[in-house]
């Protein structure tokens, strides 16, 4: 903890007390506690898993930032890091893990098609990114990004988590009920998200031939 | 079976006149058989001619003469050139084949995909479902007819992009606003999903029977697609009794990123990137495989030097998939991380050398056609030689010593049976796990490609089968990498790095070509058909890890499930190859 500055500025703490003592707010000290020991899923889809690999092994080393510990159960991962292409025949998957996965919890989209679709946008078997269907927290560009790139979107993840407030955080919120459970998207002719039904009724409806 | 034929060419259309004709289209080779008689010639081809290996299948939807082909093809594992027969049959649905599952059993998977993709129904088939799709998924994308949601125009460059500039994003084109499309008068509130009866029926009826006489229960479970082991998204449903392992069907299509459909799409040169994308350990070889499969339609030279490039970095590609695969296995088989991330180590620095030569670390995307794309800086060479001479031999050892004789290693490994050599020709299995079955067929000497032919090296072969011998012959194969890199280092001239000038669009003549290198998997395989425009009419991977994959179940069944996972470690599968 040598390097945190706990302390609220303004609180006159004796010197000799400045390492047991510290004044500070609750979100701050939660906030540190969650950053510093993120737990990512252990979940690879697709080539951006390599390097998240590569990105754990010794030469790039994610451990320096508190994010070694991959967990291959949702039940205890605090991040899901989406690296790959997401297909429709995959995202039930994901999404399953997703409402498994314990609050707080963050997604971060890794590489150009969990961001967007990538290069494999115009295929009809990929979903033009995951942001579709999960709240992501940090989008990494690349193709696949580098570990260097990757570890610098776990940082800005931190950031982020460093900014966030007990209250305001939307799992904690107490209106809504299920803030963030996604509905499971169904494999019928092609993907049917279930939030758009009415939507997709209309359009098919509207359709001009029966191709 | 009678003596195998030494020339079959001539002797195929004189064994069955009437039913087998040359195709005489210009810049197609091989055979037309008559769909009657098509059982009759495969099961000569195999018997008679001796092609034991089918290594490929697949179909090309000939729209505009109202035709389906389905073109085979064969090869001897003793080596020499193939045998290309096809068979054409109206594009009348049902479009039906008959089935060469009882013939080549290999063919399982590659039908399936054939129907999955392009509608082709095969006779006979006993579990013909989709493969890369889920049942119940509207129409069959490879077909000519067929338009993708965010479909914009048949061919690229897309007029929106260029010349004119003024790209709209694809889903405000798409009634649906997203990357759907479904039928007319679609009720998504009345439907009712299939819920993978047709898998769980298909499991259950390829499972073995109990014959303990006690009275147990079986359980199916599921094993992916979400699974620290199965090296990806695949996912294998498994019937188990107690820990044996009774039946078992992987699932897979959970990476189908419409590589096929995407590089129908795309002209020649816009494919390169995208294979670099299908076994995403090799983008090398995978460049390597397509680009020597269009010159051969070109039918241009390759500059001198860039052979030798292509060689360096096709044989350093193998020696780090190598690596890879033996950390991973070890990861599997429980010795977590320490042995991956010694083998990572080397990985990063052979990565180093592609990115200094092509500026990616995994997207090489360096292969031209005609030559590569970069000359290698010297500093780079001096990086190589030193690699290749000092570090990567005595690491290779190092792991060799601390690993080969371990003892929980060598039991867990030892005497566990993967295939034998003639299931494995079979299951038209190739690459390391053939040759580990006692098969010395290896492509660099089969059938060599590139300048292969010049180096002296020898082809890693081992006996057994099994578990031990596949993963040691991983040692071997490194070993013989090394041979073949220190030669061409010495060898390599000076001069230019591609015979042809930089261009964006190259001039493809009509014809098909089937192009295959040795990738470090298998047998790596594109088959590529032009009609002359700018863009492959069409374009098909024959990857080595979904054909490989065929045989799991074979060899699966009754083993127990503790080993399932080192097993399938062992056919070193990697996903965005396998589903593609």
């Amino acid at each position: 903890m040598e390097n945190e500055k706990f302390s609220l500025p303004n609180y006159n703490i004796p010197e000799d007390l400045e390492t047991i003592v510290a004044i500070t707010t609750l979100d701050r000290l939660y906030n540190w506690g969650r950053r510093s020991s993120v737990w990512p899923l252990m979940f690879g889809l697709a080539c951006c898993a390599i390097e998240m690999i590569a990105a754990q092994a010794s030469r790039y080393d994610m451990s320096r930032f508190g994010m070694e510990v991959m967990r291959p159960t949702p039940r205890q991962a605090d991040m899901m890091l989406v690296s790959g292409t997401v297909t429709k025949k995959m995202l039930p998957a994901i999404i399953r893990l997703y409402n498994q996965m314990p609050e707080p919890k963050y997604v971060v989209a890794m590489g150009a098609c969990a961001s967007s679709g990538g290069p494999f946008k115009e295929g009809y078997n990929v979903v033009a990114g995951i942001d579709k269907f999960l709240p992501v927290d940090v989008y990494i560009p690349g193709c696949p990004p580098t570990p260097q790139a990757l570890i610098a979107g776990l940082i800005k993840l931190q950031e982020k988590i460093d900014r966030q407030s007990i209250k305001k955080v939307r799992w904690y919120d107490r209106k809504k009920e299920d803030a963030n459970y996604v509905p499971m998207p169904i494999l019928g002719p092609d993907l049917i998200d279930v939030r758009r039904n009415a939507e997709i009724k209309q359009a098919a409806a509207a359709k001009e031939s029966a191709s | 079976m009678t003596t195998p034929v030494l020339t079959p060419i001539a002797d195929l259309t004189a064994r069955f006149p009437g039913s087998v004709t040359k195709d005489e289209r210009a810049g197609y080779s091989g055979f037309l058989v008559a769909k009657e008689n098509l059982l009759e010639v495969a099961a000569a081809i195999r018997d008679e001619f001796g092609y034991d290996l089918l290594t490929a299948v697949t179909g090309v939807d000939y729209l505009a003469e109202n035709k389906m082909e389905v073109v085979y093809h064969a090869y001897k594992t003793t080596g020499g050139p193939g045998l290309v027969f096809k068979v054409q049959v109206d594009r009348i649905d049902p479009v039906t084949v008959p089935s060469l599952v009882n013939i080549w059993p290999g063919v399982d998977f590659q039908e399936r995909e054939a129907w999955d993709l392009l509608g082709i129904k095969f006779d006979g088939h006993p579990d013909l479902r989709r493969i890369l799709m889920w049942e119940g998924y509207q129409g069959h994308p490879l077909r000519k007819d067929w338009k993708e949601p965010f479909f914009e125009e048949e061919v690229k460059p897309f007029k929106s992009r260029w010349p004119d500039g003024k790209h709209v994003f694809a889903e405000e084109k798409n009634p649906f606003r997203d990357n759907l499309n479904f039928p007319k008068n679609f009720d998504p509130d009345a439907y009712q999903p299939e819920a993978e009866k047709d898998l769980y029926s298909s499991l259950e009826r390829f499972t073995l029977k109990s014959e303990s006489g006690l009275k147990t229960d079986q359980i199916v479970v599921n094993m992916g697609p979400h699974h620290p082991s199965t090296h990806g998204v695949l996912r294998v449903a498994v019937t188990l009794e107690g820990e044996t392992i009774m039946g078992l069907k992987p699932v897979m299509g959970y990476l189908h990123r419409n590589h096929d459909k995407i590089g129908e799409r795309c002209t020649f040169l816009q494919i390169l990137p995208y294979t670099d994308r299908l076994d995403y350990f090799n983008s090398m070889s995978n460049n390597f495989g397509y680009v020597i499969t269009v010159e051969k339609l070109m039918k241009i030279p390759v500059a001198e030097r860039a052979e030798y490039i292509r060689v360096i970095m096709a044989e350093l590609s193998r020696i780090q998939n190598h690596l890879i695969f033996i950390g991973m296995l070890l990861n599997d088989l429980g010795t977590m991380y320490t042995p991956s991330l010694y083998a990572f180590e080397e990985r990063e620095l052979i990565l180093d050398i592609f990115e200094a030569v092509s500026g990616a670390r995994m997207m090489c995307n360096y292969f031209r056609f005609g030559g590569v794309v970069r000359d290698i800086p010297e500093d780079v060479m001096q990086k190589i030689k030193g690699l290749v001479q000092d570090r990567l031999p005595a690491k290779t050892d190092e792991m060799d010593r601390f690993l080969s004789e371990n003892e929980v290693l060598v039991g867990r490994l030892k005497g566990v049976h993967v295939i034998n050599a003639e299931d494995a020709a079979k299951f038209s299995v190739t690459g390391p796990v053939l040759r580990a079955a006692g098969v010395p067929y290896d492509l660099r000497r089969a059938d060599p490609y590139g300048i292969y032919d010049r180096f002296d090296f020898d082809v890693a072969v081992r006996t057994h089968g099994d578990m031990m011998d596949n993963f040691l012959i991983r040692f071997d194969e490194i070993r013989q990498s090394l041979r073949i890199l220190e030669q061409a280092l010495k060898q390599i001239p000076q001069g230019p790095i591609n015979s042809q000038k930089p261009q964006y669009q190259v001039r493809v003549p009509a014809g098909e070509a089937y192009g295959r290198i040795e990738s470090p998997k298998g047998e790596l395989a594109y088959y590529v058909v032009s009609n002359g425009k700018p863009n492959p009419y069409r374009y098909h991977v024959r990857p080595p890890s979904f054909v490989n994959l065929t045989a799991i179940e074979h060899i699966c069944r009754g083993t127990k499930i503790q080993d399932f996972v080192a097993l399938l470690a062992m056919l070193d599968i990697v996903m965005g190859e396998l589903d593609r």
